[in-house]
């Protein structure tokens, strides 16, 4: 098991190398810079502000003074485009409201799917499975961007009761609506898959062996059906998590919470070469550790895997 | 601190205790004034930078005008008012400019503004090390020495600005330049603090080290969420200050920014275009529209990669006259903005567009003359002209190049292909004259006709179109010392219109919704350069 | 995310043990349950109506989907509500063009993306996962080891890379979709090629001298194509999700075309307005296309899996 852990971890250090060069030299190839603007700089002018970003340097001694920095002095460099600050404060300010909002969101989609789903299993064919059904798959079918404006014209505009945007240092009210808009889609797949997971586990073997022996419904699910039943959802939800933390643009967007989502897109419009390599190479690193988290959860649910 | 500077600050803070208890008037109009004083807008993005000589962007200089104060400052109408510059003397070969300070400029940590902070400032931004992307500012002011410290041929100690005490600033030019003053409005040219700059280096805009000089103080910024400015209790006007605070929310989507406004989250926001019609008409009072120093057009690519075609004026003259510039301002922009038949817009100070026979036609006439026009230079139903337009990704551009190509297509039977780009990759294209017509505005640097006219010179940078009349480039540069430019601009602006290098649509206007209890907004500033200072809130 | 489903990885191995037992009767069989299933069914007759709206719906159409009606254009919320007088069946859009011709656009211009990315995720994918499956070794671990490291990558990123740095077409756009879905796709045919491979029947081809080409084409991919197919069905309707983020994030195709995530992304932001009908009629063929496709890929799979429910 450690072994195993030890042996991933070490792939995962040439595989975050790899996305890093990869990432720096597709940037690169992106027409404009950071330095173009509408009106266009003087000659004298941007080499000034080249060479105070070091971009007047070959592209291979850019990439080796970055990671040189990474790696001695935990720094990622300067934003170029937001002059105040630095892709340390960026990630430093943005990360832990991502983290937050989407852990919640994560949390909400989990319990709520994997309920829901076991809801409509159990009572499998009445009214419970198929409002269960129709709600997943409406959740899962409306593309979740949509979600934001019509959130905020319902709580803020018509009910007045939530503020329309912003974080505030993540008091409830300002959670709510980054929460529903981006868990709803998960919610309805996590409770799709929990659904038919879990039918299918109960018309298995070893429960119907549990069930002829006189045990309760409640002890066969609760005992038995449970875990194997998580078991694909446990795969679907590896990706979810970093997805949820990636792909919460139009959270940043439609709820000003500051979120990284926003920092992403906007440093890969604005050329904010520093800004894009440092978000990515933190995507990557978490999408590797969740993986391996991931992973490790499956050994727990299903004791035929070993590592 | 100095004695003066401390009877000052009591003096100033006894007003403000005064003016925060009671249910004020304000001083003037005697209006009665809303208890809680603060401005709530709404902000596209985060801003550039709140370091006056780093800033770029606009939002970023109307938070910056709060914090610091330059020599002069501009008034609602946008005239020069004094700053921390009580007024200026101009020698005899108007090449030298002598500045006096007011004596009881303060920062926010009470040190005195002395003119040496300006001289630290003006040094500062021209300094290569800063990597100011407003270095070209101090050399379009004609300092002494400005390009030379730039290309770093010289030290920052030589540009020709000193203090000879700490109440005078002499500003010394290569060229006499009617505008400078004005220029010393921009935030590139405030005072900086040298020893807070030395002290936390990149650091020290942050609110919790930042000193400032302004009316206002940074006092919270979190960013892609909002950026708080508070009154500085040490400004020198502090006594004549009405607002306490100005919030900028930042929101990215104009819609919800729109919803959050109805939902009164905001005082201040802009309209989506296309509806501000229907906002005037349920929020009369609220729903604002004037007109602003920015201008709209296409430019062709005369250069040799463009198409053959725009080297035809005769091509490039029809498809003007085929836009329907009323459609697009009243239909699709909708925001009161002017139709553009000139260059420069009309709002700019001591400019009257020429009366080219253009504006004298009904659409009708002109859309019979473009058709008139493009038969002549051989194009029609068997040889249709076809190019591609390029605009940068944004809904209300595209909607105007929809409109656009339909109209032609429509009334001259011309297939014009729609390429959006996104923004960089657009800058770089139409930069390299990769393009066959090409989406332009510009938002004027001062309220003078040149900040138009100077950008389709033959040596311009921005001459995306590689336009290039000998006789414009020669009414350009005489207007520059001429004592009367009105003939010369009229006869640019006749060029323009004969040779249509590039078709005007619209002139930009201000379009947004401000809460009726806002007082004193500057609609008249064209620039819509705005002091927190000069607002207040009325009472509901 | 995208081609990420674990769904068809977790059915896999059942469908090979199942196609090795029963040999090619498979298919008559799921097509006999398939048939059987009501909601897949169902589905298949929805979006064979949707196809038929895409197709004949022109024929219908009195405006193009780019010509602008100047005189309704200056009052879109008077003037431009859905009506079967005017002949705008949908209304108009924000400039006066016809939602109805530009509604059939967009859906055809979705089901493209869904189609041809699937499409593109299946071709790569099996490609790449049957040459590293069947011929082995050092080829097969390198290439894992590369779709490994390209799995570690949050593919949205480089969706979003891919449009910024190579600019936007119907091309661009459909090798992005295809180059982020590809992945799992073959690591799942990669696993079935190696126990494909072990089969007797494959031994007894070898033995008879058939070809390597040969014994892939005609013995390994048509015994792939179960689960193939189920997973690229499943991959649709992600591929036109992914392709309406693409659009909210304004990087998607360049008009005059559009696609329903674009529509429905214009008319959200105007849904306040009272122009709801530029939102509903995009909204309600993109929410019929997806939970169809859901359907028929569960109807698929359930068919295609012997264990039956």
């Amino acid at each position: 098991m450690l072994a195993y852990v030890a042996r991933r971890l070490l792939v995962a250090v040439p595989t975050i190398l790899l996305l890093v060069v990869a990432s720096f030299f597709l940037m690169h190839t992106a027409p404009g810079g950071p330095f173009t603007s509408e009106r266009p700089l003087p000659p004298a002018v941007l080499a000034n502000i080249q060479a105070q970003y070091g971009l007047d340097q070959p592209l291979w001694k850019q990439l080796w003074d970055y990671l040189y920095n990474i790696v001695v002095h935990f720094d990622f460099g300067p934003s170029f485009v937001q002059k105040d600050r630095s892709v340390n404060d960026i990630i430093a300010h943005g990360f832990p409201i991502s983290l937050t909002y989407g852990s919640l969101s994560f949390l909400a989609a989990s319990v709520v799917g994997i309920a829901l789903g076991i809801a409509a299993a159990i009572r499998h064919n009445t009214w419970i499975d198929y409002i269960a059904v129709s709600l997943g798959i409406a959740a899962q079918a409306l593309p979740n961007f949509i979600m934001g404006p019509i959130l905020i014209l319902t709580f803020t505009l018509w009910l007045g009761i939530l503020p329309g945007g912003g974080w505030n240092g993540g008091q409830w009210q300002y959670l709510i609506m980054p929460v529903i808009a981006l868990s709803t889609s998960y919610m309805g797949n996590i409770a799709r898959i929990t659904r038919s997971s879990m039918l299918e586990i109960m018309n298995s073997n070893f429960i119907r062996t549990a069930r002829a022996k006189g045990l309760p419904t409640r002890a066969i699910i609760w005992r038995h059906a449970m875990k194997p039943t998580l078991l694909p959802v446990v795969s679907y939800l590896g990706p979810v998590f970093v997805y949820v933390l990636t792909g919460s643009v139009f959270v940043d967007m439609y709820f000003s919470t500051g979120g990284l989502g926003a920092s992403y897109v906007s440093s890969a419009l604005t050329r904010d070469y520093a800004v894009l390599l440092g978000v990515t190479i933190l995507y990557g690193a978490l999408t590797v550790i969740v993986n391996l988290l991931t992973d490790l959860a499956y050994a727990w649910f299903d004791p035929k895997i070993r590592y | 601190m100095k004695p003066i500077t401390k009877l000052a600050i009591a003096a100033l803070l006894s007003g403000t205790a005064l003016s925060g208890v009671q249910a004020a008037t304000h001083p003037e109009t005697g209006q009665e004034l809303a208890a809680d004083q603060t401005f709530t807008y709404r902000l596209l993005d985060d801003v550039s930078s709140f370091d006056p000589q780093i800033v770029e962007d606009v939002d970023g200089a109307n938070v910056v005008r709060d914090l610091f104060e330059g020599l002069m400052n501009q008034d609602e109408d946008g005239n020069l008012v004094p700053g921390v510059a009580t007024g200026y003397e101009l020698s005899d070969d108007k090449m030298t400019y002598t500045f006096t300070l007011r004596d009881n400029a303060v920062w926010s940590n009470g040190d005195p503004v002395v003119a040496g902070d300006f001289v630290f400032g003006w040094r500062r931004a021209a300094d290569p090390a800063t990597a100011s992307p407003y270095q070209w500012f101090v050399e379009l002011m004609s300092i002494e020495n400005a390009s030379e410290v730039i290309a770093g041929d010289l030290a920052p100690e030589e540009l020709g600005v000193s203090a000879p005490d700490d109440h005078t600033l002499v500003v010394k030019l290569t060229t006499p330049l009617p505008y400078f003053p004005q220029m010393t409005t921009h935030s590139t040219t405030f005072p900086a603090p040298q020893k807070v700059i030395e002290e936390f280096g990149a650091e020290w805009t942050k609110p919790e080290n930042i000193v400032s000089n302004g009316a206002y103080v940074l006092t919270e910024y979190k960013p892609g969420e909002r950026i708080v400015r508070e009154r500085n209790e040490t400004y020198w006007d502090n006594e004549n200050t009405i607002l306490d605070k100005t919030v900028g929310l930042i929101i990215n989507d104009e819609n919800v920014a729109l919803t959050r406004y109805l939902a009164g989250e905001l005082d201040r926001t802009d309209v989506p275009a296309g509806q501000y019609p229907r906002l005037k008409e349920e929020y009369p009072d609220e729903a604002i529209s004037f007109p602003r120093l920015c201008n709209y057009y296409y430019t062709f690519n005369l250069s040799d990669s463009g198409p053959e075609a725009f080297k035809d004026p005769m091509v490039r003259k029809a498809l003007s006259l085929a836009v329907d510039r009323k459609i697009i301002t009243e239909n699709v922009m909708a925001g009161g903005q002017p139709e553009a038949y000139s260059f420069t817009p009309e709002a700019v100070a001591g400019f009257t567009p020429p009366s080219s026979d253009m504006v004298n036609m009904t659409q009708a006439e002109r859309d019979a003359k473009a058709k008139e026009l493009l038969a002549e230079a051989g194009y029609g139903a068997d040889n249709p002209l076809s190019f591609e337009m390029v605009y940068n990704t944004s809904e209300a551009h595209e909607k105007v190049a929809v409109v656009l190509s339909q109209m032609w297509k429509q009334k001259l039977g011309v297939e014009a292909t729609l390429a959006n780009m996104e923004w960089k990759v657009f800058l770089e294209e139409r930069g390299n004259q990769n393009f066959d017509l090409a989406r332009g505005a510009w938002c004027g640097d001062y309220n003078e006709a040149s900040t138009f006219l100077d950008l389709i010179t033959t040596p311009s940078g921005y001459n995306d179109g590689k336009f290039s009349n000998a006789e414009y480039d020669q009414l350009i540069t005489d207007a520059k010392t001429a004592e009367d430019t009105t003939p010369l601009y009229t006869r640019a602006e006749e060029i323009i219109a004969e040779e249509t290098p590039v078709i005007p649509i619209y002139h930009y206007a201000g379009v947004y919704m401000m809460d009726s209890d806002v007082g004193n907004w500057p609609v008249d500033n064209v620039e819509q350069n705005w002091y927190s200072k000069n607002l207040y809130k009325l009472a509901e | 995310m995208f081609g990420k489903s674990e769904k068809a990885a977790e059915l896999a191995a059942d469908i090979t043990d199942f196609n090795a037992i029963r040999g090619r009767s498979l298919f008559r069989d799921a097509m006999d349950r398939f048939l059987r299933n009501k909601a897949a069914m169902a589905s298949v007759v929805v979006l064979a109506l949707i196809i038929a709206f895409v197709v004949f719906g022109p024929l219908f159409a009195q405006y193009s989907n780019e010509e602008i009606d100047w005189t309704r254009m200056g009052d879109i919320k008077g003037m431009g509500a859905p009506s079967l007088e005017t002949g705008h069946y949908f209304g108009l859009d924000e400039l006066g063009r016809d939602l109805f011709a530009r509604t059939i656009q967009a859906t055809q211009t979705s089901l493209l993306v869904g189609l041809i990315g699937a499409g593109m995720a299946l071709i790569v994918g099996t490609a790449w996962g049957v040459i590293a499956g069947y011929y082995g070794g050092r080829l097969d671990s390198f290439m894992m080891r590369f779709v490994d490291i390209m799995l570690a990558i949050p593919l949205t990123l480089v969706l979003i890379l891919i449009l910024v740095i190579a600019g936007r077409s119907f091309v661009t756009l459909f090798v992005a979709l295809g180059a982020v879905s590809w992945l799992t796709m073959s690591r799942i045919v990669r696993g079935q090629t190696l126990t494909l491979k072990t089969r007797e029947f494959i031994e007894a081809a070898r033995a008879g001298g058939v070809s390597e080409t040969g014994i892939i084409f005609r013995h390994i991919l048509p015994n792939l194509i179960g689960v193939v197919i189920v997973y690229a069905s499943l991959l649709v309707p992600e591929m036109i999700l992914a392709e309406s983020f693409i659009s909210f994030l304004g990087l998607g195709i360049s008009e005059p075309m559009t696609s329903l995530g674009r529509l429905i992304a214009e008319g959200a932001g105007t849904m306040n307005y009272g122009t709801l009908w530029q939102l509903l009629f995009p909204l309600f063929f993109y929410v019929t296309i997806i939970i169809t496709m859901f359907f028929i890929g569960d109807g698929l799979r359930d068919a295609l899996d012997p264990k039956d429910r």
